[in-house]
């Protein structure tokens, strides 16, 4: 039976070990450092673009997160032994090229080679967004990522409603609210941000009480306009990724342009009584909401949700399709709705999904442009022009 | 054999309330000059007076937009599924 020390030295004989400044060498030509110490430890700083495994965990989780056994690979632990057996683990493993850093994160720091310390989740957060860091694909990483990013919703009604509802769950950290309606009663048959006592009140108010009672780590902003041209790019400049959840056309054509001209995603969906639309728009990766359609309906022949009526249920489908495309848009994981077309009937309970392609021709994101500047759709329709509200 | 067609809400009230329809066609065109035969007005909602098919509602044969197939000379073979897709903008 070998003592501690005898295994120490055994393992250290069969492994490789560097320093600190030929580790940080081969991570500037692209070899992975790996983390294996302990949670508590890595949040108290770490080397940045480190992969973080704590060595109970590694055999389990290295080879989805270090794919390619023979690339280099540098092990740090606080001082080099922890990492000398993680070594020894991935040698066994197969990866061939393992390297575990003499000193570790100590002599690191003490070379005075730059270190991350990243936000750490108070033990709130962490209870709160358990079943996200949970998931390997988000995690702690990936929580703080939502925390701080901010999503724009666009309308703050039937599809913005279950939309602002889940982002603000999952902890997107600010939430814009753009709407300039007040709420109705007959808003409640489907958008469950507002309630009987919101009634009268502007929906962006009511959606922020709801959704700040919902969690308190969500920074909501009320945009309490309508979007026209001379407001639009003030209005999405800070947000991430826009969620367009609103009534119109002209709003539609408005914010997809400005969206393309900035180079925001915008998550899009639409509904009409039984039926959904949903895709992602990002400009340089996909087509634009003009790609797939170049013109809007005459609106006698696509009246909204108010004058045509609507499936209360609908657009909470809908509107939680964009909120998954958003937080996969946040989290840079999964297949977006780039290029794809995704439609819904509630009545055949059927999906659908369609080839949408940049056109070439576009208008605004073709190869030969006509639109340079943000126009204001004229509202040619026989209903007087309506308040931006979904 | 034939081929179907998906039509949406808005249309269905044309198409005698029907969600899907089956047409006997070679190609786009065909398909809609039939759709348009059995069901008047249906035709009217797809093309322009031009004859051109209107930017705000795209065909898709199966799942590819026939902009970029071969337009409305898109050949169709039995068992094929046609979409009619609209603009709309509720929310």
């Amino acid at each position: 039976m070998a003592s501690f020390k005898e295994l120490i030295r055994k393992v250290k004989g069969e492994i490789r070990e560097a320093g600190v400044a030929e580790a940080r060498a081969a991570q500037q030509r692209g070899a992975v450092l790996l983390d294996v110490r302990e949670a508590d430890e890595w949040a108290q700083g770490h080397v940045p673009g480190a992969v973080f495994i704590p060595r109970g965990f590694l055999e389990q989780r290295v080879e989805a997160e270090v794919p390619g056994k023979q690339g280099e690979v540098f092990v740090y632990c606080a001082g080099g032994t922890r990492s000398a057996f993680a070594a020894r683990t991935l040698l066994d493993l197969g990866y061939s090229n393992v390297t575990s850093i003499a000193g570790g994160f100590g002599k690191w720091k003490e070379a005075g080679f730059p270190v991350e310390v990243p936000r750490t989740l108070s033990p709130e957060q962490k209870q709160r967004y358990s079943r996200h860091l949970l998931v390997p694909e988000i995690g702690a990483a990936g929580q703080d990522t939502l925390l701080r990013s901010k999503v724009l919703l666009v309308g703050a009604g039937g599809l913005g409603s279950p939309a602002g509802f889940y982002l603000a769950a999952a902890g997107v950290g600010t939430l814009g609210l753009v709407d300039s309606d007040v709420v109705d009663v007959s808003n409640l048959q489907r958008q469950i941000l507002h309630t009987n006592q919101s009634v009268g009140k502007a929906k962006t108010a009511s959606g922020a009480a709801t959704l700040g009672a919902l969690n308190p780590d969500v920074t909501v902003v009320e945009h309490q306009l309508r979007l026209d041209s001379s407001n639009v790019l003030e209005v999405i400049a800070p947000y991430d990724v826009i969620v367009d959840g609103c009534d119109n056309f002209a709003t539609k054509y408005l914010v997809n342009d400005a969206a393309v001209l900035t180079g925001k995603t915008v998550v899009y969906g639409s509904i009409f009584r039984f039926e959904g639309q949903a895709s992602v728009f990002k400009p340089g990766a996909g087509p634009c909401y003009r790609c797939l359609f170049p013109e809007p309906t005459p609106s006698e022949l696509a009246p909204s949700c108010d004058e045509a009526g609507v499936l209360g249920v609908l657009p909470g489908t809908v509107g939680l399709i964009q909120a998954s495309e958003t937080l996969k848009l946040l989290l840079g994981i999964g297949r977006p709705l780039v290029g794809r077309l995704l439609t819904y009937d509630a009545l055949e309970q059927s999906f659908r999904e369609f080839r949408v392609r940049r056109d070439p021709g576009c208008a605004l994101c073709g190869d030969n442009p006509t639109i340079r500047e943000l126009e204001d759709l004229a509202w040619s329709c026989h209903f007087e022009p309506r308040p931006v509200h979904a | 054999m034939s081929v179907h067609v998906e039509i949406p809400s808005q249309l269905r009230p044309l198409a005698g309330g029907q969600a899907r329809v089956a047409v006997e066609a070679s190609d786009v065109d065909s398909l809609i000059e039939a759709l348009g035969a059995a069901h008047p007005g249906l035709k009217e909602r797809l093309l322009e007076p031009s004859g051109e098919l209107r930017r705000y509602v795209r065909l898709f044969v199966n799942e590819e937009d026939i902009r970029f197939l071969q337009e409305r000379r898109t050949t169709l073979a039995p068992g094929d599924t046609v979409t009619i897709v609209p603009a709309i903008a509720g929310g």
